[in-house]
């Protein structure tokens, strides 16, 4: 039950947040972020409970033909998630008050992180993978609400897109996998899942499934060649880059990565693909963050390469790198958010972005140069904190990998150094040195932006010293939960003089010296942009031309803007559909004994038949109308003389409205202009008369094979009795089938609004460019 | 159009095609008619309107922005659905209630009205829409 609430009051709280923040003003972060707060303060409760092995979870008939449970559970692996998310969401809500104190969108922007913030916790608590890949999803959308939160902005409108677009379309190659993995499995209950590991693995399509997964989870983690999306997405308001970017939805991919290592880990497969792709990642991000020079985009390649060395982890497997992996993860969430929130208030204060330009910033901002200090530290591995814990068991754990031991321990080493370098750019580099004038006065920054990242901070701290409070009881279950069985590894500050130290040190040697001699280097790094024509960057964007053009081509082809040729492709197609199968099953309509002819109904149809013939002929449009209108009042006659009168009041109500319509829509236009070509009317007698033989026949057809059983005779013997109706039509339309109706009359509403909307623009587009009104002549 | 006689006419019509419409879509159960033949039958009465006076007139004998009153309609029909959903039923089985009204006899209640109201509101809405975004083009 609390579980659900979890879940759904982030929900609930965005839909009241613009309110809450119109009416409370300054103040609002503050109250809004006692809701993840409260969440946080559950979560930790439970640490305990969930350490000694227990999990919570409840389950809720959802769409019980399908298999699909509303189901959620915490264990180790979705308690330090949740509060991670929970947590850190706290903090940015604080953050977010302060650092867009009197935006306009303010209320707008708390309203998509907390549905952000419920989608994420969804994810992380889901106990059905179906369910699951639902909040999954809702992430890839509230994340593109949140990058293209400033939507006035063409940039920030295509990171936006971007991020969606990637992220979606491997959402879809992983739905795609899970429902295979349910399919093989049995079941789309996650612990049933995991508990078939050997029917998974064995199985035919296990590759296939590995990969779709995979292939989802490498978008939404930022994968090497997927990374491009993560950078982009820095057009983002700070707080957002610093929730999603670096402790949340990049992390999605991650978590579950690690929640299905029981069932699909350590196949040769698995293990290649992700230290493949992690090494890839960890490498790129790295290099690719020494050509920044801008905070955020610096941060947002450390965080690719974070993001690869975690997957390494997982794809290592063995004992000591899963909880590697799972230690690197709560050290960078702590470390990354913090340094995030940070550039965010560098930014803030002295409205540069660029470290180029900033400079000796600690006289004006103390407090804020030693938090960054200590979460750089951090990120740069330095003892004795977070950062340094995880990065040694990482080597450590790369050392004694299965596969490729040397590859990685050295691509590790390499992106270690480099990480001590952006480090030093994003929290050295500002602070120390000569100061520099900056765009705005540089001061202290508020209590709201310093509390979320100080606090961050100092539990990197805290969590490298006291790890028996902090660390062993969150990263141990959660190893557990990714392993299948019990962890026995422990976050310790000090594993002795081995290899790993001493490649540590290499690593921060190296990491201090190219900071020292960056000048030098930073010519090199600016050099290889010539590559960027081969860049996955560069792909998605041919791609995404590709699709266009494409699609223009053929929107060209096919809408061709003239009435006449949707009404051939229409009538075309349902004669083929129709006709098709009624000569190939039923076989040609027989003509059967139509009863005798009275003089009305011969008097009816010479009356149709002329006003039909006068339509067609007629030389002007109103005279046109009106004899459509005629030929439609005929039909209506033969529903009277044959005791429909139903139909008879809906066909005359409908007669009378189309006149109207038509008049008023032709009344505008000038005469004909030009009349169809023989040719040209022709084809469409030949389509008119087709069409007409159609319907002819499917009436023929409908009276000489009576079916069977008669629907008409059961539904009018049910009508009274449970529709308590006498009237057998309306009955159906509005009880009986009432589903259809509310169908067919939202299609009419929206349909209404189409025209209007089409009218309403016409308007526009005259009004602007005069000339260029549509050629409204016309032709018979 | 400016017709005395059209307009006078139109005076005395109105109310009697709209109480017509009304019935047409009461009686819908039992006899020929029901929500969609009333609600055009209403959007005839207020296009009459529109043209023998002036649409700017219409709209604003309709009281309600046209847009909303597809989406009153709308959300009526839906409502119809819901209370079977309480009651564990299908959404939109139909639910009756019989009740002896003094002087009638017996009254079928039951949210298939409810549904066909919302139809008739629908209808009136989206055909008034058009009718009057054309005319005053």
């Amino acid at each position: 039950m609390t579980l659900l609430a979890i879940v759904i009051s982030g929900f609930v709280l965005a839909i009241a947040a613009p309110w809450v923040t119109r009416a409370t003003g300054k103040s609002a972060g503050w109250i809004l972020a006692a809701l993840p707060a409260a969440i946080a303060g559950y979560l930790i409760s439970q640490v305990s409970g969930v350490a000694s092995g227990q999990t919570v979870s409840v389950a809720y008939q959802w769409i019980p033909g399908l298999g699909i449970d509303l189901s959620f559970m915490l264990d180790g692996l979705s308690l330090l998630f949740a509060l991670m998310i929970s947590g850190i969401g706290a903090l940015i809500l604080i953050y977010a008050g302060g650092y867009l104190a009197g935006h306009p969108h303010q209320g707008r922007l708390f309203c998509f992180l907390l549905l952000f913030m419920g989608s994420m916790l969804g994810v992380v608590l889901a106990a059905n993978v179906l369910t699951l890949f639902v909040f999954w999803e809702l992430t890839s959308i509230t994340s593109y609400l949140l990058i293209g939160f400033d939507h006035r902005r063409k940039e920030a409108r295509a990171a936006a897109l971007q991020a969606l677009l990637v992220t979606g379309l491997g959402g879809l190659a992983m739905l795609a996998g899970l429902l295979l993995m349910g399919h093989v499995a049995g079941s789309y209950s996650i612990s049933e899942i995991l508990s078939r590991r050997d029917v998974l693995q064995s199985h035919a399509l296990a590759p296939a499934i590995t990969i779709l997964v995979l292939v989802g989870c490498f978008t939404k983690s930022a994968q090497f060649p997927f990374h491009f999306w993560l950078p982009g997405a820095m057009e983002a308001p700070t707080p957002i880059s610093a929730y999603l970017h670096s402790s949340t939805m990049v992390k999605a991919g991650i978590y579950l990565m690690a929640r299905l290592t029981p069932a699909l880990g350590s196949t040769e497969l698995w293990q290649w693909l992700l230290t493949g792709a992690g090494a890839a990642t960890m490498l790129a991000g790295a290099l690719l963050a020494m050509r920044e020079a801008y905070l955020k985009r610096l941060l947002a390649y450390s965080t690719v390469s974070a993001l690869g060395i975690i997957t390494m982890g997982l794809g290592i497997g063995t004992e000591k790198a899963i909880s590697a992996a799972i230690a690197f993860i709560l050290a960078h969430a702590l470390y990354k958010g913090s340094l995030f929130m940070v550039a965010g208030a560098i930014d803030h204060e002295t409205g540069e972005k660029n470290v180029d330009k900033l400079s000796g910033l600690r006289r004006a901002m103390p407090i804020l140069s030693i938090v960054a200090l200590l979460a750089a530290a951090s990120q740069a591995g330095f003892p004795p904190l977070a950062g340094f814990v995880a990065k040694e068991m990482m080597l450590e754990s790369a050392l004694h990998a299965p596969i490729i031991a040397v590859v990685l321990t050295a691509a590790l080493t390499l992106s270690a150094a480099l990480l001590v370098v952006v480090a030093g750019l994003v929290a050295f580099k500002p602070f120390f040195g000569g100061e520099r004038p900056t765009p705005k006065h540089a001061h202290e920054p508020p209590l709201s932006l310093l509390l979320g990242p100080g606090l961050l901070a100092i539990l990197g701290v805290a969590v490298a010293l006291v790890p028996g409070m902090l660390a062993d009881p969150l990263i141990a279950p959660a190893a557990s939960a990714t392993l299948g069985t019990e962890s026995h590894t422990h976050f310790k500050i000090w594993h002795g003089f081995n290899l790993a130290l001493g490649l540590s040190a290499i690593a921060t040697g190296v990491g201090v010296l190219v900071y020292a001699t960056r000048s030098r280097w930073m010519p090199l790094a600016g050099a290889t942009s010539g590559l960027d024509r081969l860049s996955p960057t560069a792909c998605y964007h041919g791609v995404l031309r590709f699709v266009t053009a494409f699609a223009e081509s053929q929107t060209r082809m096919i809408q061709t803007g003239r009435l006449r040729d949707y009404l051939i492709v229409i009538f075309l197609v349902t004669i083929g559909v129709v006709s098709y199968p009624l000569l190939t099953r039923v076989g040609p309509p027989v003509w059967n004994e139509l009863g005798t002819l009275h003089w009305l109904d011969v008097g009816i149809a010479v009356l149709i038949l002329l006003s039909a013939f006068a339509a067609v002929t007629a030389k002007n449009r109103l005279l046109a109308i009106i004899a459509l209108g005629m030929a439609g009042l005929g039909v209506t006659m033969f529903y009277v003389i044959y005791a429909a009168p139903d139909l008879a009041l809906t066909q005359i109500s409908i007669e009378a409205l189309s006149v109207v319509l038509f008049v008023l829509v032709f009344r505008r236009l000038p005469d004909f202009r030009s009349l169809s070509s023989r040719a040209g009317k022709l084809r469409d007698v030949l389509i008119a008369c087709a069409g007409g033989g159609m319907m002819a026949g499917l009436v023929l057809m409908a009276t000489s094979y009576p079916s069977a059983t008669s629907v008409s005779r059961d539904l009018a013997e049910r009508s009274y009795p449970e529709g308590h109706g006498k009237n057998v039509v309306n009955v159906i339309l509005v009880d009986f089938r009432a589903m259809d109706t509310m169908g067919e009359i939202t299609v009419l509403a929206i349909a209404a609004l189409g025209v209007l909307a089409l009218l309403k623009l016409r308007d526009r587009i005259d009004d602007e460019h005069p000339t260029a009104a549509p050629d409204a002549g016309g032709s018979t | 159009m400016n017709s005395v006689i059209l307009q006078t006419a139109t005076r005395f019509l109105m109310p009697l095609i709209l109480v017509f419409s009304v019935v047409i879509m009461l009686q819908g159960h039992n006899k020929p008619g029901g929500g969609f033949i009333g609600g055009l039958l209403a959007a005839a009465a207020f296009s009459l309107h529109a043209l023998a006076f002036n649409p700017a007139e219409t709209r604003a004998s309709l009281r309600f922005d046209l847009r909303s009153i597809i989406a009153i309609g709308l959300l009526i029909s839906l409502s119809a659905g819901l209370p079977a959903l309480l009651t564990g039923q299908p959404l939109f089985t139909g639910l009756w209630h019989e009740m002896m009204v003094p002087g009638i006899g017996v009254v079928h209640l039951g949210t298939p009205l409810l549904f066909d109201l919302g139809v008739y509101i629908v209808v009136i809405g989206i055909s008034v829409l058009m009718v009057l975004t054309l005319v005053e083009d």
